[in-house]
């Protein structure tokens, strides 16, 4: 019994400490970000260790400069913004056009192939995307869609539809088969069946389906940067940040606010919708 | 009427799946075959712009991958950053998982915190912890030099071995959230009853959970490790952009870019890829066969 309770008081404690140091460690190095983004540069080079700049040395100057178009004397950060939000939004919304007919077929229906598909679908995550990057680019210059939004918003809708069908796939495999019986007794087609019942049913999965695209389209580098590297008027956030961070002239603590504007989006998304994004994700889990 | 109904549905279910299958084809598939034929090329950039896919074979690329010592170098860092990240962030995943599993005021909101590394763009997370870990004037050396008394700052991400070490510790950071939000999944379907059995029976806290908790969630930690393991090892985005490769930290997917890039080399690239991907496959292969009986339970 002794042991019990020692076990229990001592586990008490931990599971305290635990919760703390794991909270410490995930917020702290955004609350840094955000700190650093109203400080002066020379503020932070001059006293690294003062992570909150004193009242007074507060600056906003730095989200303004970051904004500012290169003509302005800017780095065009509003730019890149606005090329980003139109890759997201755009590969969030073919995606889900693309995946919800896909996944009700592969859920509902028999037909030849159902398995490979299922398997090709795999074979997504076997290669490093580097390698799948190139032959990808070097195609698109011939179709001319290389350096163009169009051609990395295609790029990025295979890149979620694998994790995409997964989801919908796991949904809608929850719910009894019995009612698109009783909508064909009824005399609906296939198509009436997708949209009138399919969809709405679907509704809160489909939202976390196209939430979790845009999020990738929205954070993703390694195609951006083989894309769209040349054209500074196409770069996407993620691209303009790391563009500028490699140089040595912008200032880091501008690049900071960057940063915080590149973050926030997500952040704000992922708010609202958190509860409906991780149940989508780890739908199945439970069942191993 | 039967055969015309399965014929319907077959025709229906190959119309609907079509449009995504296209796409993953055109972006994915293809690109690996292209990658595997390079392979076998001794091709640079103006040669698969004038001759396409037909260039002469060779095995050339083969054996120069596998000859170069980088390349063992690069495989090597890639083991050990892939099995270091994937057991580190699981571990914590689960030890968040189960500190998290019994309700406590701000719980739901603190869960939702615990998530931002993950769900954050990496390029900001990355660009942070680049000039919190700065020598000159990042807050970590700021600390560690005028309050815990190092002599120098440290280079964390620019000299051997610590670069390593750091980006295992970054990936960990970001890769926890993701098995924390798996296992906690896992752990709220469990059923209570074993447990109360086992409290009931005299069971300890920590005997529940090695021999009635930790069992059960075995077929998730399995399709995590899997999960992760898959993809860290073709992982580019946080080390390139952490280190760009630098300081012992070359992985392989590195080797491959700087391959591209960098030699403009893509019959060794692409071969580096495929042996990667070999390397890979049978380590899949093995694992599986190992954790057969897991993912059955």
């Amino acid at each position: 019994m002794s042991t019990v309770s020692t076990q229990a008081s001592v586990l008490r404690v931990l599971r305290v400490v635990v919760i703390v140091a794991l909270v410490v460690a995930t917020v702290v190095p955004f609350l840094y970000m955000l700190s650093l983004s109203f400080v002066r540069i020379d503020d932070l080079l001059r006293e690294p260790l003062r992570v909150l700049p004193a009242l007074e040395r507060i600056t906003t100057e730095t989200y303004a400069e970051v904004l500012r178009s290169e003509e302005d004397g800017g780095y065009g950060f509003a730019r890149f913004m606005r090329n980003s939000a139109i890759v997201a939004v755009s590969a969030s919304a073919l995606t889900v056009a693309l995946v919800v007919p896909a996944s009700y077929a592969m859920t509902r229906l028999r037909f030849a192939g159902r398995t490979q598909v299922s398997w090709l679908f795999l074979a997504v995550y076997l290669f490093p995307t580097i390698i799948i990057a190139v032959p990808v680019f070097v195609g698109f210059q011939v179709l001319g869609l290389g350096s163009s939004l169009v051609g990395l918003v295609i790029a990025y809708i295979a890149l979620t539809v694998p994790v995409s069908v997964h989801m919908l796939r796991n949904y809608l495999a929850g719910f009894p088969e019995s009612i698109d019986e009783a909508a064909v007794i009824d005399g609906a087609s296939r198509f009436q069946i997708l949209t009138r019942i399919t969809v709405p049913l679907a509704l809160p999965t489909i939202m976390s389906t196209a939430l979790y695209s845009f999020m990738i389209a929205w954070n993703e580098f390694l195609f951006a940067l083989l894309f769209l590297s040349a054209k500074q008027d196409l770069w996407t956030v993620s691209l303009g940040l790391t563009r500028l961070a490699d140089g040595q002239e912008v200032s880091k603590t501008v690049l900071m606010a960057g940063s915080v504007l590149l973050t926030v989006p997500i952040v704000i998304l992922y708010g609202v919708a958190e509860r409906a994004l991780t149940e989508g994700l780890t739908a199945g889990a439970d069942k191993g | 009427m039967a055969s015309t109904l399965r014929r319907l549905e077959n025709r229906d279910g190959i119309t609907l799946v079509t449009p995504v299958v296209l796409v993953v084809a055109a972006i994915i598939v293809v690109p690996i075959v292209w990658t595997v034929v390079l392979s076998f090329q001794d091709a640079r950039y103006v040669d698969v712009a004038r001759n396409g896919l037909f260039n002469e074979l060779t095995l050339d690329n083969y054996t120069d991958v596998l000859t170069a010592p980088a390349f063992w170098q690069a495989l090597l860092t890639t083991v050990e950053y892939s099995v270091a990240t994937t057991v580190g962030s699981i571990t914590v995943g689960l030890v968040a998982a189960l500190a998290f599993r019994d309700r406590f005021r701000f719980r739901a909101p603190l869960r939702a915190v615990m998530l931002l590394p993950y769900v954050a763009p990496v390029v900001a997370t990355t660009f942070v912890w680049q000039v919190a870990l700065n020598p000159q004037y990042g807050v970590v050396n700021a600390f560690g030099t005028q309050v815990l008394g190092w002599e120098h700052p440290v280079n964390f991400l620019s000299s051997a071995p610590t670069a390593l070490l750091t980006v295992i510790v970054y990936d960990i950071w970001r890769y926890f959230p993701f098995a924390f939000m798996f296992l906690g999944a896992a752990l709220t379907g469990l059923s209570r009853e074993i447990e109360e059995a086992a409290v009931v029976d005299g069971a300890t806290p920590l005997q529940k959970f090695w021999f009635v908790v930790l069992p059960q969630l075995l077929p998730t930690v399995a399709l995590l490790v899997l999960f992760r393991m898959v993809m860290s090892f073709n992982e580019f985005e946080d080390v390139y952009l952490l280190t760009g490769g630098a300081a012992g930290t070359q992985v392989a997917s590195v080797r491959v870019f700087e391959q591209l890039t960098g030699s403009s080399d893509i019959g060794g690239a692409s071969a580096t890829a495929a042996v990667m991907a070999v390397f890979l496959g049978v380590a899949l292969a093995i694992y599986l066969r190992l954790t057969a009986k897991q993912r059955e339970a």
